[in-house]
């Protein structure tokens, strides 16, 4: 069937609370506004204000309630409206979600489930376009997953309300209204691999979220210049599918890794480590990285797709990296 | 501030148990002080000295059923819940056998058994948990209540609003419980509270609040029952606001420079423990025999706590990464 990104979203939502009575979704504007990017739209209708619950603009306070009923046995799904008001939820997320498990010895797990849009690309300036799924993935007891195709956006949410731990969905603002046909028994997933999403011999494309959508559209123009690149999707950066990256280092030998978050400390510079940790002798060229470039995400149209990664610059990279412009031999 | 009179006196086995849980608390922590200087406990250490009627008075008025959320001072409350003395006494040395498996040590006393959901060592941090718990509690239709402890510097924090307002808006199952000893660290009420009636700013949201004598234990079993009741029955939260003073620094590394030891002195005569014996004594319920079997009790629950402490083994190093995911089977 023909279906969207937000819709895959919404039908995964119904699921969860046809199949257990213990979910239930909140956030700011969920139910009478039928969510900000339209996710929960006639969610309210059919499940009704306690499973659809409308919060208050209390980031700490409703992810911490959402934490605290994971404990007292339910299974919320907390959505956090953007990423960026995850920012006054910190707290609740770092110290308590992650870290209850191990300070308490095992006694409480909380399994909590938080998804938050994410990324900039739509003129909405600094405070709303922030990057920080590689942040996330810094923090040991959280599961961090970024769907970027219709499967794993329908696909993803059920497998981390099963999991005892919780996990942070990153869904990237563009990929609301990415169209495309999805199997009719489309349904969970497993959470714990990335995919190749296209194969290739001559470079690999390493990214997750809007980064694949972006990298596949390279690797088709780059194969019109003859290059071969293969596309790997994450999918999980915490814990990172190091058998994978491994894997596709090993085919290609060339590795650009492609992160709308800034490059200093960023996710790109993990899984550029993990590569020299683990397929340095496979390298024929340095890891490339094409990253938002370090400023606060600006306005106008021009700045904004300047600081973001886009095509032309991924495909600048690899082109590089094949060239040996890079500086290898 | 005036109180209204203290309540009457219990009959003497209820009077007895109030006396004992506040001695446990006592002689416990001054054991904690003496093995910290021994260097067997280390880290942070935040003792509940002078503040214990507020737990001994409060805690047993909740159901088993029920759930109890606290703070970094929270050898108090665990104790009276009923988590074992000796679990407590062994996660402060750091030990396996410690209810928390000793990774959380003195601030992050938990235990399931309890419900005692810790131990938050960050201030108001565990006030949403205590709403997600009766949130929780009413999605399931079960007849428990939440009760939450925090202290003066908490009401400063905006979790505390956040957590205030959605528990009111959503009309849940939790007793807030106020632990106002007059100072956040070292910071007095008065330098960082605009409105230092703490109960009037839970009552701004709609919430029943009113501030006890937290020195008086039966004032403090008084109010908690009265509250208790009425959000059991479907009151909403309620909040209770416990006037009380730490008689020791805020933790081990405190000097002190931020109050006066007459100030100290002046509130040591209204020390909860003597205050409750004195009266049983007058009432012909306690006397000088009946007090040192107390103590002999007591000192015999500590020295049991000390030995299985002692006596406890170190995780080994090689399960450091334990815990951080649970190790349940997981669905792929």
């Amino acid at each position: 069937m023909k279906t969207t990104y937000r819709e895959a979203v919404r039908e995964a939502i119904r699921e969860a609370m046809d199949r257990d009575d213990r979910v239930f979704l909140m956030d700011e504007d969920v139910g009478h506004y039928g969510g900000c990017y339209a996710v929960s739209k006639g969610l309210l209708e059919e499940f009704g204000p306690e499973r659809i619950r409308d919060t208050p603009l209390s980031e700490s306070g409703f992810v911490g309630a959402g934490i605290g009923a994971a404990l007292g046995g339910m299974r919320p799904i907390v959505e956090v409206m953007t990423v960026n008001f995850s920012l006054l939820a910190l707290d609740q997320i770092v110290n308590n979600a992650a870290t209850l498990l191990h300070m308490s010895g095992g006694a409480f797990n909380v399994p909590v489930v938080i998804r938050m849009a994410t990324g900039g690309g739509r003129q909405v300036a600094a405070q709303h376009s922030r990057s920080l799924d590689g942040w996330y993935a810094h923090i040991p007891g959280l599961r961090i997953l970024t769907p970027a195709t219709l499967e794993d956006a329908r696909g993803m949410l059920w497998t981390a309300l099963e999991d005892p731990d919780p996990v942070i969905l990153f869904e990237h603002v563009l990929l609301y209204n990415m169209e495309g046909e999805l199997a009719d028994d489309a349904g969970p997933v497993p959470i714990d691999r990335a995919a190749v999403r296209r194969e290739g011999s001559d470079v690999s494309l390493i990214t997750f979220g809007i980064g694949v959508v972006k990298a596949l559209q390279a690797a088709e123009g780059l194969a019109e210049e003859g290059i071969s690149a293969e596309v790997l999707d994450l999918r999980t950066l915490r814990p990172l599918d190091d058998d994978a990256i491994v894997e596709t280092v090993r085919r290609t030998h060339r590795a650009v890794v492609v992160d709308e978050g800034w490059r200093s400390g960023g996710i790109s510079a993990e899984i550029s480590a993990r590569i020299t940790e683990g397929a340095f002798y496979e390298l024929d060229a340095p890891v490339a990285r094409v990253c938002g470039v370090e400023v606060p995400t600006p306005y106008p149209e021009h700045l904004e797709r300047a600081a973001l990664p886009q095509v032309e610059d991924i495909l600048e990279a690899a082109r590089a990296l094949i060239s040996g412009k890079d500086g290898t031999l | 501030m005036t109180f209204p009179p203290s309540p009457s006196l219990p009959d003497e086995s209820d009077a007895r148990a109030l006396l004992r849980s506040m001695l446990l608390i006592r002689r416990f922590e001054e054991k904690c002080a003496e093995l910290y200087t021994q260097e067997k406990i280390r880290g942070f250490l935040h003792l509940y000295i002078g503040e214990e009627a507020v737990a001994a008075g409060s805690l047993p008025v909740l159901q088993p059923q029920d759930s109890v959320v606290a703070t970094y001072r929270e050898h108090g409350q665990a104790l009276v819940r009923g988590v074992p003395a000796t679990t407590i006494m062994a996660e402060m040395y750091g030990k396996q056998e410690g209810c928390a498996r000793g990774r959380g040590g003195s601030m992050h006393i938990f235990d399931a058994e309890t419900r005692f959901f810790g131990g938050n060592a960050i201030v108001a941090g565990g006030l949403p948990l205590a709403v997600g718990l009766a949130l929780a509690a009413r999605m399931q239709g079960e007849d428990r209540v939440t009760a939450c402890y925090f202290g003066d510097g908490a009401v400063a924090e905006g979790e505390f609003h956040e957590a205030m307002n959605l528990a009111a808006l959503w009309d849940l199952p939790v007793l807030f419980c106020c632990e106002n000893n007059l100072y956040a660290m070292g910071t007095a009420v008065t330098i960082a509270h605009a409105e230092t009636d703490l109960a009037l700013r839970a009552t701004s949201y709609g919430i029943p609040a009113w501030a006890v004598d937290g020195m008086d234990v039966l004032a403090v079993a008084a109010a908690t029952r009265r509250a208790v009741q009425s959000v059991r029955a479907g009151g909403g939260p309620h909040f209770l606001e416990f006037r009380t003073y730490r008689f020791r620094p805020h933790s081990m590394f405190d000097p002190e420079l931020y109050r006066s030891k007459e100030e100290v002195a002046e509130w040591k005569k209204r020390d909860p423990i003597p205050l409750l014996a004195a009266r049983m004594r007058e009432a012909g319920m306690l006397d000088d025999e009946g007090m040192e079997a107390l103590e002999s009790e007591v000192a015999d629950e500590v020295d049991e706590a000390v030995t299985f402490a002692e006596e406890g083994s170190w995780e080994p190093v090689e399960e450091l990464t334990r815990f951080v995911y649970s190790e349940t089977e997981e669905v792929s």
